[in-house]
């Protein structure tokens, strides 16, 4: 494992901010994110009771802004509940809806609040979401939040240049990284950008196509991008055939390979060939059970493929809806139980 | 040039209301030439609110005058006369016709015929499509004359989002991503170079982000003001 040198004036205790997941990076563990999706709905036990399914099992969790453009709590609000019940935030910070007055404000308000891990997001365009008439805001971009963050941290001012008055806040900044979207030759050199913009971790869109993205990590070796930031590999435990051949045809930038598609079938095979009239309630939900088990199979097969590739530092699992996966995914790999890292961080080669 | 689309009748017939002296006035220049209100438009669509006026039985006078262009003082003087005989003046001008058209006469009711779209050219026969969002500080040096604050669905500075798939933008299969756009040129160009360089946040003083915006050009001013 790689450590990262980190100038001593940016330092806290040794570390960027401290958070779990930069400790359990840094000590040269592998490490595990989940992601919980905030309600729509200000219903504060549910953030609750998904924290609870996750906690243990992951380093960090990341908390979406709105995605997909659907107003739901905020990631800042829910961060905080999740905080409450023992599991570490990361925050999800999209362009979309905020300014960079807002953006600012709202980041000195959750590092208030005890977040420590950040995730800079362009955020999906509001015409998928569920207030499609609103006004957008893309004051900036996700690379020049990374930048504007960074140097609240390292440098103690505001993106205006005017200095903190008192203290600043301290993330772990992340970035996420789209390895195979058009155009595919830029997307190793957007991923350097935003390294240089100051990411500190990149979490992927959902690999489900591992030559694919072994390919994109020879060119993110060979720009020597894993040296300077961790790089934790997205991935998702399918549901069914159906939601695989959906994100084959349909989302854009996830390659989903027919082995997989045809993997998840053969686990709905003892019920395949029976149209929906034909099928009881009780067989639906043993053919979902079955291709769910398939689905957590099949992300336990992909984590270790991608633990193998070098420069992988990590997995972000997204369960979405179905964090009651994330559990025998994580035990599924031996990766669970998670480090504890109370120690400084191990020396850097500069240091040693 | 300015691009625009004819509202529809029945939304004119509301904004005409109970008037009855009705003059529509086209312009002779960007909406002349996308075919939205031009001195043929006008003409149409003063007979369809005749024809309408008609079957509705309410005996509306409807005349259609069009100038150069509804944007200067000196063409809308040319039409003072029928301007004052009218009700109600439909402007079949884009935002800055209505507006000029308002301005310059104070006491006629104007409404818009038009709804202005954008600032864009033909892309073809029957095609229009955006190009300029008139930021105010022009960026095309740096993306080989391709404009990701118009084209972008997201404005980015900084490289695609992960939605260009197949050279589309994600928003709708019928844009472009310009970020694919761009990148090929500068691909085909040889300077991608220029696309690993972080843009930093732009300033949108120079926008409408700003505040309205004017310039003036002292050199040109007939009569400078006295300081």
């Amino acid at each position: 494992m790689t450590s990262l040198a980190i100038p001593e004036e940016h330092r806290t205790n040794g570390y960027l901010s401290g958070s779990n997941l930069e400790r359990v990076l840094r000590a040269g563990h592998f490490a595990v994110t989940g992601e919980l999706g905030p309600p729509q709905s200000a219903d504060a036990n549910l953030i609750r009771k998904k924290a609870t399914l996750l906690r243990g099992y992951v380093d960090a969790v990341n908390i979406t802004d709105n995605q997909t453009a659907i107003v739901r709590m905020s990631s800042i609000g829910a961060g905080a509940l999740v905080i409450q019940e023992g599991l570490e935030p990361v925050i999800q910070m999209t362009c979309r809806d905020r300014n960079r007055l807002a953006i600012q404000s709202d980041l000195l308000g959750a590092y208030a609040l005890g977040a420590r891990n950040l995730l800079c997001l362009t955020g999906d365009h509001q015409t998928f979401g569920n207030h499609p008439d609103a006004k957008n805001v893309f004051d900036m971009d996700s690379i020049q939040l990374v930048k504007m963050v960074t140097e609240m941290r390292d440098m103690h001012t505001f993106q205006s240049g005017e200095a903190f008055k008192g203290p600043e806040p301290r993330f772990f900044i992340g970035a996420a990284a789209a390895p195979f979207a058009d155009p595919v030759d830029f997307r190793p050199y957007r991923l350097a950008k935003k390294v240089k913009a100051g990411a500190n971790f990149i979490q992927t869109q959902l690999v489900y196509d591992i030559p694919a993205f072994a390919r994109f990590m020879e060119k993110v070796l060979e720009l020597g991008l894993h040296r300077q930031t961790y790089i934790l590999a997205g991935v998702g435990p399918l549901k069914s055939p159906g939601m695989a051949r959906y994100m084959k045809k349909s989302v854009p930038g996830i390659l989903v390979p027919d082995e997989l598609i045809e993997q998840m079938e053969a686990a709905g095979a003892p019920w395949a060939g029976k149209s929906k009239d034909e099928l009881t309630k009780e067989d639906k939900k043993a053919r979902s059970e079955a291709w769910q088990a398939e689905g957590i199979k099949v992300c336990i097969q992909l984590i270790q493929k991608l633990r193998k590739i070098e420069g992988v530092a990590g997995v972000h699992i997204m369960a979405i809806e179905w964090e009651e996966a994330v559990k025998p995914i994580v035990e599924g790999t031996g990766l669970y139980p998670r480090p504890v890292v109370e120690t400084s961080p191990v020396p850097t080669a500069q240091e040693a | 040039m300015i691009t625009a689309e004819q509202k529809p009748l029945a939304e004119l017939k509301t904004l005409i209301g109970d008037a009855n002296k009705v003059l529509v006035v086209g312009c002779g220049t960007c909406v002349t030439v996308c075919f939205a209100g031009g001195s043929r438009e006008a003409a149409i669509v003063a007979a369809s609110l005749r024809m309408a006026s008609k079957l509705d039985g309410n005996g509306k006078q409807v005349t259609d005058v069009t100038v150069q262009r509804q944007c200067e003082w000196e063409y809308l003087d040319q039409i003072a006369e029928e301007v004052q005989q009218a009700d109600i003046v439909l402007s079949l001008g884009c935002g800055i016709g209505v507006q000029a058209i308002a301005e310059h006469f104070p006491k006629t009711w104007v409404v818009p015929g038009l709804n202005t779209t954008f600032l864009g050219l033909p892309s073809e026969q029957g095609v229009w499509v955006e190009r300029c969002a008139a930021c105010g500080d022009c960026i095309l040096g740096l993306t080989g004359g391709i404009c990701p604050i118009a084209r972008c669905s997201k404005s980015l500075l900084n490289g695609p989002c992960g939605g260009s798939e197949d050279g589309h933008c994600e928003i709708n299969p019928e844009i472009d991503c310009a970020w694919q756009l761009i990148y090929d040129r500068m691909s085909s160009m040889g300077k991608l170079h220029l696309l690993y360089e972080i843009q930093p946040p732009k300033n949108w003083r120079t926008s409408r982000d700003g505040g309205p915006r004017k310039i003036v050009r002292k050199d040109l001013r007939l009569a400078p003001e006295e300081e």
